[in-house]
């Protein structure tokens, strides 16, 4: 068993109205100081067995295919444990 | 011509949309997600809704539902393909139009009557109308902003694959767009409404009939 987590981005010069509405709202909450916000997804998968190169190259295909969409997003693979 | 509208889990306007095609002068065929069939149609359409609730990102999951696999076929083939809305979000997500839709720029769900000026008659969905004519249809939607990098841009208004654009931009579309088609001009993807716009008895008038009947005027 193998834990691999999936960081999905929006890419840089795509605009985040998700993250725009909460910079906009943690001032309100008293919080200052935070001068951007970009929100993204995290997916955290449980791969069977040995997670062997191919495997990993398996979950980059999941990532480019389904998880993300890289027109608009940005992911980075990490093996967690 | 036989259009097929294919009902996804989460397909709202599916019933509108068939009958939107009858009222335009063509045979309605419903299509199921779930099968690899397309009925023997001669143009599919992809209606609006929240497919698969949206989940992950819109039109993501629907993408990779069964008979999508016989749409991306036959829309490389030529066939006739429209997506509206969550449509057109299906279709980026497919790769068969570039760029993507997200969230509204204003973080709201906007729901108008939304003046568009067609810019491309030449697609088989917008061939009753006049380059120019300004149309006004329904505009509901949540992530609807169109984005494409720069170099996508030119090329879609180089090649006049700019099928529809917005007057005043509702959403923050890059350019105004509001709708636009692949380069063999088969497909197009367009985020407003025209299936609501059909009828006197309720929209904002039948502006949106057009898209409908010009499929007729392909079959001549």
């Amino acid at each position: 068993m193998a834990r691999v987590v999936v960081d999905v981005m929006p890419k840089p010069e795509i605009l985040d109205p998700q993250g725009k509405a909460v910079l906009g709202a943690l001032p309100r909450l008293g919080f200052d100081g935070v001068t951007e916000v970009r929100q993204g997804k995290r997916f955290e998968l449980e791969i069977d067995g040995e997670l062997t190169e191919a495997r990993l190259a398996e979950v980059n295909e999941m990532a480019e295919k389904l998880l993300s969409n890289p027109v608009i997003e940005d992911y980075a693979v990490t093996v967690v444990a | 011509m036989k259009v097929g509208v294919v009902t996804f889990p989460g397909s709202l306007d599916d019933a509108d949309a068939r009958r939107a095609v009858r009222l335009g002068g063509n045979e309605a065929v419903a299509l199921w997600h779930g099968d690899h069939d397309l009925k023997g149609v001669d143009a599919v359409l992809l209606p609006g809704g929240f497919s698969y609730g949206d989940y992950l990102r819109c039109g993501a999951i629907a993408r990779f539902a069964p008979v999508m696999t016989e749409v991306i076929d036959a829309a490389r083939g030529g066939m006739p393909v429209l997506g509206i809305c969550n449509g057109f979000q299906i279709l980026c997500e497919s790769h068969l139009l570039p760029g993507a839709l997200i969230r509204n720029d204003h973080r709201k769900f906007g729901c108008l009557d939304q003046t568009l000026v067609i810019e491309n008659n030449r697609t088989a969905w917008t061939s009753s109308y006049e380059v120019g004519q300004e149309v006004t249809i329904v505009l509901k939607n949540g992530e609807g902003s169109f984005v494409a990098d720069e170099k996508t841009l030119d090329l879609l208004e180089a090649e006049g694959r700019v099928v529809a654009r917005y007057v005043g931009n509702p959403n923050g579309s890059q350019r105004g767009i509001a709708g636009i088609s692949n380069e063999a001009g088969n497909v197009v993807g367009l985020m407003p409404h025209p299936e609501h716009a059909i009828e006197d008895l309720c929209g904002p008038g039948t502006d949106g009939l057009g898209f409908f009947t010009s499929l007729g005027s392909l079959a001549v």
